[in-house]
């Protein structure tokens, strides 16, 4: 049984992060479940998804400190969802930070040193730059894949099954950047 | 076969199966999936976007009539728009099967309210069924139809966020050969004047027993029966929850929720010893149970608000304690949704702050003006309400005390309910100024064609309406088509049209930003010496620019290079990058 929650904010593709891995969990031979979100709360705000796979899923969310895996886009949203993951569950968190609307407006204040706090509490915490690294595979919008590369060193399931999947999943035109992105995140 | 699909996915896949051959639907998050699967993968299905809900279901109800099995897909606030049509149909009942996918959702995911469509299911007395998981989805869609016209009405498949939006396995098999039935002159069933529709009546009262008979023994409805000590008695996506949480209990899953076999209950309940119904949102099933005498325990453990989840279940049966958690003891700022960088709307409310104006706002990616730092919208009720409310304020306060007052509404909504309040001003020598903010598309629920846009759902060319001659057409003589971007022009404009003692239009006209067509190059940057912080640009709540410690900032990957902040900056400090703006 594997309960990941993909927390990050709308616009960085977590809905495309959580139909890979649920993919990926079919091939694998799972039952399985996922929960996206579609909608205003896409609009920029924070967004959930979940994957649960198991023997026979009932349930398609995640609830608090039951996650095995928190997959988090933004460092401020790794923060917001640290009370999901179980206590020795798995963080994996990109540096990126987005500053949300109360801190734009001056409101509120990004809180400080959130990557320190994480790892007081969690002790299973993979840190990764995905932004350079889909940068540097060629576009931003790949951000997305790195942090599935990264994951998929994480899970059990075969690195073969993931490429097969990202390989019936991505745009033929972008399927190099993105395999290039995978690469990077499961070498980081 | 076995496919991973989402649950609105499932229910069009279900049609599929069912040899549907009719769908019209108004998009409507958690439903909008349902039709757009139908266009992109079924071209055997005949699929359109209707102006809305209600003129959706005419078209089904016409495509039954004329003996094609039919749907509908809406929200649960769409119901409210179709309810007219669907009330009669259900009097009428069907030729070819009908279905209305209307999908619920609790916890307000992106909805106005949080109504329970099983009680418009009960006041209509068309029968509604509710699936648990993609599979159901498709099963419970492929079989509705049957239900449909072996009882003679339309049905409701009741979906909520989570079954909708959720994937899982679907078995999925072949469309079935389905033969348009013939059609009959028969005005006693089809003409609703009052002799006919009193028989009708009469009808339709006898066919709630008998499909709650049916329900007994039938494929919607499982009874299993494992430790009686606990029995529960639930639907939809509370099953899973609470199989989740008792494993071990007793079940009366009811896949039809109304009308709901007392037979089928009483029976359950003399397994069982005690009855737990968990059902989200309304007492439905829980009040069906007590009419029956049956001691069942419900709302005063289980709220009627938002979501329910295994935990809570647990907690509420059996004392059973939530895990222990990580804590994080500082306060995290929230993160709502925001328009994109790039939104045309923001220049609109910009100015609209700016001129301290009332705004009656309607549905639509643009109800988020109502956040900060825009805090612009000050009404917003339902799809195109805007429009009379601001006509209602005039009417309350008087012309010259609600000058300051404009409606604000999206080109698909102003199609959808807007044109009849328009009317409606005109018509009462109102002077209302309405702003429609012609952005070329169906944003919210993500980039639908709409009458305006001149494409059908399929992307073929078609007639788009002219939204300056329809408002010329009903008697709107000052009609201004307005680039909101322009924000001097656009700040000209609005107040000339509210100052004048006739009613008026502006389209706001810019396309969304998230269209592909949609290209403003390289994205904006601060040149920090010129920079004066006087933060002006803050004040447009752009979620790309942010404010470090006093030192403000554009992130390259977020901008889209709109301009709109360098058009607000006063000090020439925004250029874009690789640029000079000297």
């Amino acid at each position: 049984m594997s309960n990941v929650m993909i927390v990050g904010v709308g616009g960085q593709g977590t809905l495309l992060a959580s139909r890979i891995i649920g993919k990926v969990a079919i091939k694998a031979g799972y039952d399985v479940k996922v929960s996206e979100v579609h909608g205003m709360s896409q609009r920029g705000g924070s967004v959930v998804t979940y994957v649960k796979y198991a023997d026979k899923v009932h349930s398609p969310l995640v609830f608090e400190g039951e996650a095995d895996f928190l997959l988090a886009f933004e460092e401020l949203e790794a923060y917001r969802w640290l009370p999901y993951l179980k206590k020795d569950g798995k963080l994996i968190v990109n540096t990126q930070q987005m500053d949300p609307m109360p801190v734009i407006t001056g409101a509120m204040k990004y809180p400080e040193n959130i990557a320190r706090k994480i790892r007081d509490k969690v002790n299973d915490v993979t840190t990764v730059d995905a932004l350079s690294a889909a940068m540097e595979a060629g576009t931003v919008k790949a951000v997305n894949i790195v942090l599935i590369g990264c994951f998929a060193k994480n899970s059990d399931v075969d690195k073969q099954i993931w490429i097969d999947v990202i390989k019936e999943t991505v745009p033929q035109k972008f399927l190099d950047i993105n395999l290039k992105a995978f690469e990077m995140g499961y070498n980081s | 076969m076995k496919k991973l699909m989402l649950g609105n996915e499932a229910v069009a896949r279900g049609a599929f199966e069912a040899g549907v051959t009719v769908v019209s639907s108004y998009p409507g998050t958690p439903s909008t999936e349902v039709t757009e699967v139908i266009s992109k993968q079924y071209d055997e299905i005949y699929c359109e976007w209707a102006c809305n809900e209600k003129v959706a279901a005419e078209v089904a109800i016409g495509a039954s009539f004329a003996g094609a099995r039919s749907m509908t897909a809406m929200k649960h606030v769409g119901l409210n728009v179709a309810a007219d049509p669907l009330y009669t149909a259900s009097y009428t009942g069907v030729n070819g099967g009908m279905v209305a996918v209307v999908a619920d959702d609790p916890g307000l995911h992106s909805s106005q309210n949080e109504q329970d469509t099983r009680n418009h299911g009960k006041a209509s007395k068309i029968p509604v069924v509710e699936p648990s998981d993609s599979n159901e989805c498709k099963e419970f869609t492929r079989l509705a139809y049957e239900l449909s016209e072996q009882f003679d009405t339309p049905v409701i498949v009741r979906l909520t966020t989570r079954v909708a939006h959720s994937q899982s396995l679907v078995d999925v098999g072949q469309r079935c050969d389905y033969k348009l039935k013939d059609i009959t002159k028969d005005p006693a069933k089809y003409v609703m004047m009052p002799a006919m529709a009193k028989a009708r009546h009469a009808i339709v009262e006898k066919r709630c027993d008998d499909i709650a008979e049916y329900g007994y023994d039938c494929a919607f409805n499982k009874m299993e029966i494992n430790d009686t000590k606990i029995g529960v008695i639930t639907c939809g996506i509370s099953y899973q929850y609470a199989k989740e949480a008792l494993p071990d209990a007793s079940f009366l899953k009811l896949g039809i929720t109304y009308p709901i076999s007392a037979k089928l209950v009483k029976e359950f309940a003399s397994k069982v010893e005690k009855i737990y119904v968990i059902e989200e949102l309304d007492s439905f099933i829980e009040d069906f149970c007590r009419s029956l005498g049956i001691e069942v325990h419900g709302k005063e453990l289980f709220t009627k608000l938002g979501e329910y989840n295994p935990q809570m279940i647990k907690k509420a049966v059996l004392g059973v304690d939530a895990p222990e958690l990580i804590e994080v003891d500082e306060q995290i700022p929230v993160r709502p949704p925001v328009m994109c960088p790039g939104c045309p709307h923001r220049g609109m409310y910009y100015i609209l702050k700016k001129l301290k104006l009332t705004v009656c706002g309607d549905i639509g990616c643009y109800t988020l003006g109502a956040l900060a730092p825009l805090n612009s919208v000050d009404y917003c009720v339902c799809m195109g309400a805007g429009i009379g409310m601001a006509h209602g304020m005039e009417k309350a306060r008087g012309q010259e005390n609600t000058k300051n007052v404009v409606a604000v509404i999206g080109d698909s909504t102003f199609i959808h309910s807007g044109i009849t309040g328009l009317i409606d001003v005109v018509y009462n020598k109102g002077v209302s100024t309405v702003i429609i903010l012609d952005n070329s598309i169906t944003g919210m629920t993500g980039h639908q064609q709409n009458p305006t846009t001149g494409y059908t759902i399929k992307g073929e060319p078609t007639r788009n309406v002219d939204l300056v001659k329809l408002a010329n057409a009903v008697g709107i003589d000052r009609v201004v088509v307005a680039d909101p971007f322009d924000l001097a022009n656009f700040e000209k404009v609005v107040k000339e049209e509210i100052a004048a003692s006739e009613p008026s239009v502006i389209i706001s006209q810019r396309p969304c930003a998230l269209l592909k067509t949609v290209n403003y190059g390289a994205p904006c940057e601060i040149d920090q010496e010129k920079c004066k912080n006087c933060k002006m640009c803050m004040g447009l709540g752009c979620p790309a620019i942010s404010n470090n410690d006093g030192k403000i900032s554009i992130d390259a990957s977020q901008c889209n290079g709109c301009t709109l902040c360098m058009n607000v900056c006063k000090f020439g400090a925004i250029k874009k990058v690789g640029e000079d703006n000297e």
